[in-house]
């Protein structure tokens, strides 16, 4: 028995939530032996040496042209046998996006239940218990799955990476046989990113308005203020539902989520959608002119009042220590 | 939490809403300098119902009271230049709401709201262009409606009171508790301390029930829901020159409105069911998905509502490019009897409620409570809104909601004046119902008592006597021309009256004297045994009640009034009770049954049945003891409201049955009929011109203008005397008038009777105006049977009060009658020298 | 052609989820519901492409009598008819709920023909179970592509446009596919009122299908404890400014 760990890497660069699911993984694992898979395509570099010190027995790398664009279903199909000849008790994988849709091409394959984005997860009497996510991290569910083979995603960031004193995998490379479909279903074009701006998931910045912003002209001293701090801009679900700013720039469960050193949201109250989206924030800075609004109970600092008089005075000020 | 609440203040408002802002911007203008208004929201919008108001602003309310209150909010959004003139039309998609609208022709200038106009569908076009007209038979055009900035307000009016250094706010604040001691307000505990406070207002819509209950005290409101959506954006609009272009358009057939936001339209509804909520139901502002007062919209509620829509407006609402942006289940306040809560609460003295206050109504509250609280008084009669009229039953919560689901509909409706509630009724039953049904009594209700109106019984007295019935459907309704014919009868023989809605307090103790002499204007200090009719007035001379007090002993009284201001009435009593308890009210409503015996024959009826001396010399009028009738002790007092000559007959309410039975038994020799109300109430009154509380008596009108002057105004000093003496020398600027009506017939050839509350006017429809400002118009309207003559009371400026003036006309459903000025001042108009009561 | 766009109903959730006493679900008490934010999106998409193409859309759902409301709106911006798989309110799991679609678009497909798509959102934002559009991909034998935030039909293809770290992969599938969508798809439009009015009229078609044993069994619900922080105040109003500006940078802001 072993437990199997869908791992994504770039040029042997292995993402953080894949780490995150090998710890919760190998706490899953108990005694049982450690398994990770990835995909390899030609001759790029296995993330092998990255997963020293994560207790991952064996890498498989599924190797094939089939890889050489983004293909889920190809990497579910090799997981998938894979799984059968190690008969894994359990398939892990990141609940990243990508994540997701592999293992839930798993569940697909295999008709066993997918339980996405756990924060814990434990076997017990022929089941796996675990604890998972709902609306974006708002509220968890601990849950039980049913299954000879229990497939799980793990939500990232929810869970600390730790590591062990054990060397790199011993890495061996496989081809999976491929049905037509799965070989079908790949990434036929990349397309660049818009660009101009400063991307909202990776600015180390962002200042957000909300309803209070009170219309798409009322984003001016929005802007004015990112630009100043080198921000990317963001808005609430009831902004981009009013139409006042494009869906790019939503920061929520159903938009963009960030992860800035710093996020001043104004105007904007905190719903569960909202928080959701940037709870990844290092700091977060409140201007809102409800003292109670939900916001500040996740924010490590505050201004009360008008968004229209404090934005803007910010502004002023900001210019003002700049220029003495 | 950075701000502490002060340890003390004059007062704290609760609420900083629109009634909360008010209350507390007009305490301080009016002098109270250290005044703390907190809100558990934030601010500007601390998520009441003043947050989501449609904030439009119609005029014209068929009450006074609630029409003053309006007016006086107009005149105070305008000043703070938060009022959009837009003009508002109400239209009529059937005949009956046409008639309905000439009778909002009469309110409106009996309260002296110009200009208004019928209009008809092609001018209703005109001014709104996308309605189709062709669905509507006329509109009701007041220019003067408008629409408000309710949140500005607020502010502004709580910035005013800041920079005067009179007011502190602390939004944010929680209240978590209420200290009272002794019955009086002490403390208010809050999430940022504990503040002394001598007085404490409630304004807090929808949780004022909540906040009164942690003090002991109640406000019987609850939440309801009002619909509103918002469509846009709409072509039309976006062209418009300004952000309300069009005047606002109320649909009353179908009970909705539409109006004009901007690029939307809103459309809001009262035509959905009723949907009541309790207080406890409203989430936290952190549960809450909108407001904690917007409730998720129940889109199957609107539905149909949005079919009557698209017939009225179908270029905008049927415009498929035209989107519904935005539909909440918006929660109002409703009241078991629509009307606002405001006062002193009877339980809690120093806690006052200024409750069930819309937007329109808001300024106008907030200034008349803050005068009532620092003068004792309001400039505006408040006697229909007062917190205190409320008996123990209407503040329960199932009646609430009971009266409350029923009214909702109502919300657009037509009612009649006489309109009965047929919601939670037969509460209260007088000992002698048994009888009255097996005479077809038509009960209606006061303060929860179930009263004979009339006798079907009593049916074969009409023909005998020849009334007529009505022709207009609206004038007969909720009447009888048995009233008439029961009316006759008594003046005949004699009529027996079930009278155990009175309310009826025992004040006793040694301080008994002087509480009450403190209370009314009459002299107390009389003869035990008499019976004293006397008003009860406010500080500045205007009337607060009328009610006569028995002397029963050196320290014994026993007041009796209507049942239904009778709680009002106990609250002026008891605020002027003596603190060391030298004196007590006892409420023995429910201990004592009253019987009327009233006609020629009253004296005959009841000699048959005592043995005590009941002649005229032994037993005087306005004199009252105990006589033996049969096994039964009963307490006779020889006063009359009908104008003949009889007794009330008290008994304890388990003998009212027996003694029924008795009087009746004895009666049927001499021709006794039982009566209800309806000649006790109105035809009886009227023959005799006596005045009614709350039609003729209000606190706008003093004394001397009612024509109630006494020869001598008693030592002792009473509540509005100085202001009773001042206005003895003054000339008054009305005069309480009884007319009668020359010519009822319609120009269809229909007769028609004016039920009350319209213009008096010149011949020409020009209305009256004295010198004062008020309208003249009609208090009090019913049939003299006796006179053959159709009675109305009014007060006329001096200039018009002369008697024999056939200058006058009553202007009734857009149409005039011409009347005589029978009566100027108090003399009754039937029976002048009263030889029929003192013989 | 024919599209079948499939939406869950959920509850509009304020600053703070409140659970009921059993743990076993949200107290909806306060809540309005909607249709699940992603799946807006796919009822829009489904609606622009029958009006562009020509053809028949049809709104599914699976869940509470309630839920038909959900139905309704997707009618009345322009669905032609309805789907209701009635629960008794009880949740079912990915694998069922995907089990039960799957029949009616089998018995659907058999009296009416091929749908071209299958439309689903990538997640519901309540469970979160990334699965149900996947699963059916799968019983149906059809390509899929997911978390896509534009969809182009063309020519018996449809061009897919998944968002990702840097950019967008495109996939492009044969007809007949099924597709995942995310919110920013389409800016989903306001129903006018002649679309609500029809949407009363729509026909809509109920079931009451037996919900299977789960086998992703939920124990109960956690709300996850706050981190319990106090926002430091750093003032009111404009005045805060330069409080604000010293605190900016010490965290090297400004």
């Amino acid at each position: 028995m072993s437990v199997l760990v869908y791992v994504e890497h770039a040029a042997g660069v292995v993402d953080e939530p894949s780490l995150q699911a090998l710890t919760l993984a190998r706490g899953l694992a108990g005694g049982d032996a450690l398994q990770a898979v990835c995909v390899r395509v030609g001759a790029t570099q296995s993330p092998a040496d990255a997963l020293a010190g994560h207790g991952v027995e064996t890498l498989h790398a599924a190797a094939g042209e089939a890889f050489a664009a983004h293909a889920p279903c190809a990497i579910a199909e090799a997981i998938v046998e894979l799984s059968r000849r190690l008969s894994a008790s359990a398939v892990v994988g990141p609940g990243t996006e990508r994540g997701n849709e592999v293992l839930a091409h798993v569940a697909g394959l295999l008709d066993l239940p997918l339980a996405a984005n756990c924060v814990a997860a434990a076997s017990s009497d022929g089941g796996t218990n675990v604890t998972r996510v709902r609306w974006g991290g708002s509220l968890l569910e601990v849950a039980r799955v049913h299954a000879p083979t229990a497939l799980l995603t793990v939500q990232p960031h929810a869970v600390p990476i730790e590591t062990t004193s054990s060397g790199a995998p011993a890495v061996e490379t496989f081809t999976p046989t491929l049905s037509d479909a799965a070989l079908a279903l790949r990434v036929a074009e990349r397309l660049g990113a818009a660009t101009g701006g400063i991307s909202l998931a990776d600015a180390k910045v962002v200042v957000s308005g909300g309803r209070g912003a009170g219309s798409a002209e009322g984003f001016a001293i929005v802007e004015e203020l990112a630009g100043l701090l080198g921000a990317a801009v963001g808005c609430s679900r009831a902004v981009t539902m009013a139409g006042w700013r494009p869906h790019t720039d939503q920061v929520g469960q159903t938009g963009t989520k960030i992860a800035p050193d710093l996020y001043i949201a104004c105007g904007i109250s905190g719903a569960t959608q909202h928080m959701a989206g940037c709870k990844g924030a290092k700091r977060i800075l409140a201007v809102n002119s409800d003292r109670e609004a939900p916001i500040l109970a996740s924010a490590d600092y505050a201004v009360i009042g008008d968004m229209h008089e404090i934005v803007p005075a910010l502004s002023v000020a900001i210019r003002a220590a700049r220029s003495s | 939490m950075s701000t502490n609440a002060p340890a003390a203040a004059r007062a704290v408002v609760i609420g900083c809403g629109i009634v909360g802002s008010s209350v507390a911007y007009h305490l301080t203008r009016l002098g109270w300098a250290d005044v703390v208004l907190l809100d558990k929201g934030p601010l500007p919008n601390p998520g009441g119902s003043t947050g989501h108001a449609s904030n439009f602003i119609f005029l014209v309310d068929h009450s006074k009271e609630m029409t003053q209150l309006t007016l006086e909010s107009v005149r105070q959004y305008r000043e703070m230049d938060v009022f959009t003139e837009c003009g508002g039309i109400e239209v009529a998609r059937t005949e009956e709401r046409m008639e309905e609208l000439r009778r909002r022709m009469a309110s409106a200038k009996s309260w002296g709201i110009e200009p208004v106009s019928l209009l008809t569908p092609a001018e209703i076009k005109e001014l709104v262009p996308f309605v189709d007209e062709s669905i509507l038979l006329g509109g009701f055009h007041t220019p003067g409606v408008g629409v408000v900035d309710s949140l500005r307000a607020g502010t502004i009016m709580r910035e005013r009171a800041v920079d005067a250094g009179a007011l502190q706010v602390l939004p944010n604040t929680e209240v978590q508790g209420m200290g009272v001691e002794r019955g009086r307000i002490r403390t208010v505990e809050t999430s940022r301390g504990t503040i002394e406070a001598e007085t404490v207002v409630v304004a807090c819509g929808v949780w004022s029930p909540l906040i009164a209950r942690m003090a002991g005290a109640h406000i019987p409101l609850t939440p309801m829901v009002h619909q509103m959506i918002d469509v846009g954006p709409v072509p039309r609009f976006e062209r418009s020159p300004r952000a309300i272009e069009f005047p606002i358009v109320r649909d009353m057939d179908v009970f909705m409105y539409e109006r004009q936001d901007g690029t939307s339209l809103e459309i809001g509804s009262y035509a959905h069911r009723s949907i009541v909520h309790d207080p406890e139901e409203i989430p936290s502002i952190e549960q809450a998905a909108l407001s904690p007062t917007e409730f998720p919209f129940t889109q199957a509620d609107f539905d149909p509502q949005m079919v009557d829509a698209l017939d009225l407006m179908p270029e905008i609402v049927g415009d498929e490019s035209v989107g519904v942006k935005y539909a909440i289940n918006g929660l109002i306040s409703l009241t078991p009897d629509g009307m606002p809560i405001l006062g002193e609460t009877p339980e809690v003295r120093g806690l006052w409620s200024a409750a069930a206050v819309w937007v329109k109504e808001g300024p106008g509250v907030g200034k008349s409570i803050a005068e009532w609280m620092v003068h004792g008084e309001s400039h505006i009669d408040l006697h229909s809104s007062d917190v205190a009229r409320f008996h123990d039953h209407q503040k329960t919560r199932a009646h609430v909601k009971a009266r409350t689901t029923e009214a909702f509909p109502k919300t657009y409706g037509i009612i009649h004046p006489a309109e009965q509630w047929s919601s939670d009724r037969g509460l209260r039953y007088s000992p002698m119902r048994e009888r009255e049904r097996e005479l077809g009594a038509v009960f209606y209700e006061v303060a929860g008592w179930e009263r004979p109106h009339w006798y079907e019984a009593n049916a074969p007295l009409v023909e005998r006597y020849g009334v007529k019935p009505r022709k207009a459907e609206w004038d007969a309704r909720w009447w009888s021309p048995i009233i008439n014919a029961e009316h006759l009868a008594m003046r005949e023989h004699a009529g027996l009256f079930d009278l155990s809605a009175f309310a009826i307090f025992d004040v006793q103790g040694p301080g008994a004297l002087d509480a009450l002499q403190r209370s009314v204007l009459a002299q107390m200090d009389v003869a035990v045994g008499r019976v004293v009719y006397t008003p009860v007035l406010a500080p500045g001379g205007g009337f607060r009640s009328d009610l006569t007090i028995m002397r029963l002993g050196d320290d014994e009284f026993r007041i009796v009034t209507g049942g239904a201001h009778g709680m009002a009435d106990r609250k002026l009593f008891s605020d002027q009770l003596p603190d060391d308890g030298s004196a007590t009210l006892v409420d023995v409503t429910t201990a004592w049954t009253t019987i009327g015996l009233w006609g020629p024959r009253a004296r005959d009826i009841l000699s048959t049945v005592t043995s005590d001396d009941v002649s005229h010399a032994g037993f005087p009028f306005g004199t009252c003891r105990v006589i033996e009738i049969g096994s039964q002790l009963v307490l006779a007092s020889r006063i009359s409201y009908v104008g003949d000559l009889g007794w009330e007959l008290y008994v304890p309410i388990e003998q009212g049955a027996r003694l029924w039975d008795v009087v009746w038994e004895a009666g049927q020799p001499h021709g006794l009929t039982a009566c209800g109300i309806g000649v006790y109430g109105t035809t009886g009154r009227l023959e005799k011109s006596y005045r009614a509380f709350a039609a003729e008596l209000e606190s706008e009108y003093t004394v001397v203008e009612a024509g109630m002057t006494r020869p001598t105004v008693k030592e002792q000093d009473f509540v509005g005397r100085e202001a009773h003496l001042r206005h003895r020398e003054e000339e008054p600027a009305a005069i309480l008038c009884t007319l009668t009506v020359d010519d009822h017939t319609s120009r269809s050839g229909v007769e028609r009777f004016p039920l009350g509350r319209e213009p008096i006017t010149l011949r020409d429809g020009t209305p009256l105006t004295d010198a004062k400002g008020r309208r003249s118009y009609v208090t009090s309207a019913g049939a003299g049977p006796s006179l053959g003559r159709y009675i109305l009371m009014a007060y006329l400026p001096p200039e018009q009060a002369v008697e024999g003036s056939t200058e006058l006309a009553v202007e009734y459903m857009d149409e005039r009658y011409p009347v005589t000025v029978d009566v100027v001042g108090s003399a009754p108009i039937f029976d002048p020298e009263n030889t029929r009561i003192r013989s | 052609m024919r599209i079948l766009v499939a939406v869950k109903r959920v509850p509009m959730t304020g600053g703070r989820i409140v659970l009921t006493e059993d743990e076993q679900a949200i107290e909806t008490r306060h809540l309005g519901f909607t249709i699940s934010p992603h799946e807006e999106c796919g009822v829009e998409e489904a609606v622009r492409l029958i009006e562009a193409n020509g053809g028949e859309s049809v709104v599914l759902t699976l869940g509470p009598g309630e839920a038909e409301e959900q139905l309704r709106d997707a009618m009345a911006i322009g669905i032609d008819r309805a789907v209701h798989l009635v629960t008794d309110g009880e949740e079912w799991d990915p694998q069922a709920t995907a089990g039960a679609i799957l029949e009616v678009i089998r018995e659907d497909e058999a009296a009416n023909g091929r749908f071209d798509l299958l439309l689903f959102g990538n997640e519901s934002a309540d469970t979160g179970g990334y699965q149900v559009g996947i699963r059916i991909a799968h019983a149906l034998g059809r390509p899929i592509a997911t978390g896509l935030k534009a969809v182009t039909v063309d020519d018996g293809t449809v061009r897919c446009e998944q968002e990702v770290a840097g950019g967008r992969d495109v996939y492009v599938l044969p007809l007949p596919a099924v597709v995942t969508v995310k919110e920013g798809l389409n800016l989903p439009r306001y129903p006018s009122v002649p679309g609500r009015l029809r949407a009363q009229r729509k026909p809509l078609e109920s079931r009451s299908p037996v919900r299977p044993e789960p086998r992703l069994e939920r124990l109960r619900l956690v709300v996850p404890e706050g981190e319990g922080k106090q926002a430091e105040i750093l003032g009111e109003g404009a005045a805060a400014a330069p409080r604000v500006v010293e605190v900016l940078q010490q965290i090297g802001v400004v």
